[in-house]
């Protein structure tokens, strides 16, 4: 799939749609929201393609230990990476929807908290992994730890914010899902757009991810070319 | 019935080992007793929050300190010398039990030292003591998960806390969160969950350690 393109274009079709008619659409009223509710369509995919990202590294993670290649190390390893910069890319997005929703961009809302968090967790998996010098026990060290961080993520991401209050939606005594935008269901009119933002932007996440693993292929040929 | 006996003569080996070195039991035990010591000087008896929340950070910081002795204390020869005579399950297994062991003895310890020295907000105090010892055994649990991977890298001690400390937030957010509750004489809804939800947490440290362990163990 890597090398057909036609995915690359559905990338950039989506994002430009995202742009396009994320900024123009004509959005319902949605109360105190109804002015920002467009960051909606860049918050939300952010957190969609993390864990869409964070999903294909465990994987590769899995995929390493039943049967160590360095390739899908270097796949696991560039997937959290999306996945982190993605992360970043949500809590900075949230952080400016919140300075004028909110009032203050960091109000300690435990979404926003364990959101931090939950990046921290992956911050240490690149730790953890610059500090092995030896290449096949970094890779091996950094795929159990993977696997452990991702599993930490469920009780981080999914459970604990849903028991607490939280300005979110979606929480202790607030109705809705955080995925969701609030309510029951997503307004017809802000789902036409929102799929295509979510599907889009994860997309992007892999093509980088993509870029990344050759770039780190191409490293790892200089370096055994240098040896030899 | 085999991997129980093996893991009962591990478990037996540390046991045996602390009692005659004593080294790590008393030097943790200092440590407990000299950091609430410092913080009756600097706080005296403080309010129920700034309470609740120091007795969990000194737990998280006793954790980091038992904890990390377990593996670090293993030489290579000596772990070659374990993985002849037992599976890496039974290992693991083990210094869970161990650690558990050890950090039960340790937060009941801290909480009679909280008791006496930072004055005594409980209302109710046999759910706090029920608490305080399960949240020790789920610190031990992640943190030994941590110390086996620690071990394999440098700078292990250091490489533990870094890695700990992101990981064991939402637990420690969970334990505050219920501990809450023995400062007041009203139930709070949902306890019973957020407990489950610990034990849940717990059972999935010790699951995944036992499937990760195996891949750790082969050096």
């Amino acid at each position: 799939m890597i090398r057909k393109s036609w995915w690359k274009t559905l990338t950039a079709v989506l994002l430009v749609y995202t742009f396009i008619a994320g900024f123009l659409i004509k959005v319902p009223h949605v109360g105190n929201l109804y002015g920002s509710i467009r960051n909606f369509f860049f918050h939300v995919p952010m957190w969609f393609g993390m864990m869409v990202l964070y999903t294909v590294s465990v994987v590769y993670a899995i995929k390493y230990l039943r049967n160590p290649t360095i390739t899908s190390d270097i796949y696991s390893k560039e997937y959290a990476k999306a996945g982190t910069v993605f992360g970043v890319l949500g809590l900075v997005t949230g952080a400016l929807w919140a300075n004028y929703t909110w009032g203050e961009a960091w109000s300690n809302d435990p979404k926003q908290i364990l959101a931090a968090i939950a990046l921290l967790i992956y911050a240490a998996y690149f730790i953890l992994r610059n500090s092995v010098p030896d290449l096949d026990k970094r890779a091996k060290l950094g795929a159990v730890y993977n696997v452990f961080a991702f599993a930490m993520l469920f009780p981080t991401l999914w459970i604990i914010p849903r028991m607490v209050e939280s300005l979110h939606p979606g929480g202790q005594g607030v109705e809705g899902n955080p995925g969701m935008g609030g309510g029951k269901d997503l307004d017809a009119t802000m789902r036409i757009v929102f799929w295509p933002a979510v599907i889009g932007w994860t997309l992007l996440g892999v093509w980088i991810t993509t870029l990344r693993v050759r770039f780190e292929h191409l490293k790892e040929k200089q370096l055994v070319n240098a040896q030899l | 019935m085999n991997s129980f006996k093996t893991i009962i003569a591990l478990l037996k080996k540390d046991v045996l080992l602390e009692i005659r070195q004593q080294y790590s039991f008393y030097g943790v035990l200092l440590y407990v007793i000299s950091t609430i010591f410092v913080l009756y000087l600097a706080m005296g008896q403080p309010e129920d929050d700034v309470w609740n929340g120091l007795f969990w950070m000194i737990q998280l910081f006793v954790c980091v300190n038992a904890v990390a002795k377990s593996f670090l204390q293993e030489s290579k020869g000596r772990m070659l010398y374990f993985y002849s005579v037992a599976g890496p399950v039974d290992f693991i297994l083990s210094k869970l039990l161990f650690n558990a062991l050890l950090m039960l003895v340790m937060s009941i310890m801290s909480l009679l030292l909280f008791l006496v020295l930072m004055g005594n907000p409980l209302r109710q105090p046999f759910q706090f003591v029920g608490l305080a010892t399960l949240g020790g055994v789920s610190l031990s649990l992640v943190f030994t998960f941590l110390a086996a991977i620690a071990s394999k890298a440098q700078q292990q001690a250091a490489l533990m806390a870094i890695l700990g400390f992101p990981i064991i937030i939402p637990q420690l957010l969970l334990l505050m969160k219920i501990a809450t509750i023995a400062f007041s004489s009203v139930i709070q809804a949902g306890l019973g969950q957020m407990v489950l939800l610990l034990i849940g947490l717990d059972a999935m440290v010790i699951v995944l350690a036992i499937i990760l362990f195996p891949f750790l163990w082969k050096d």
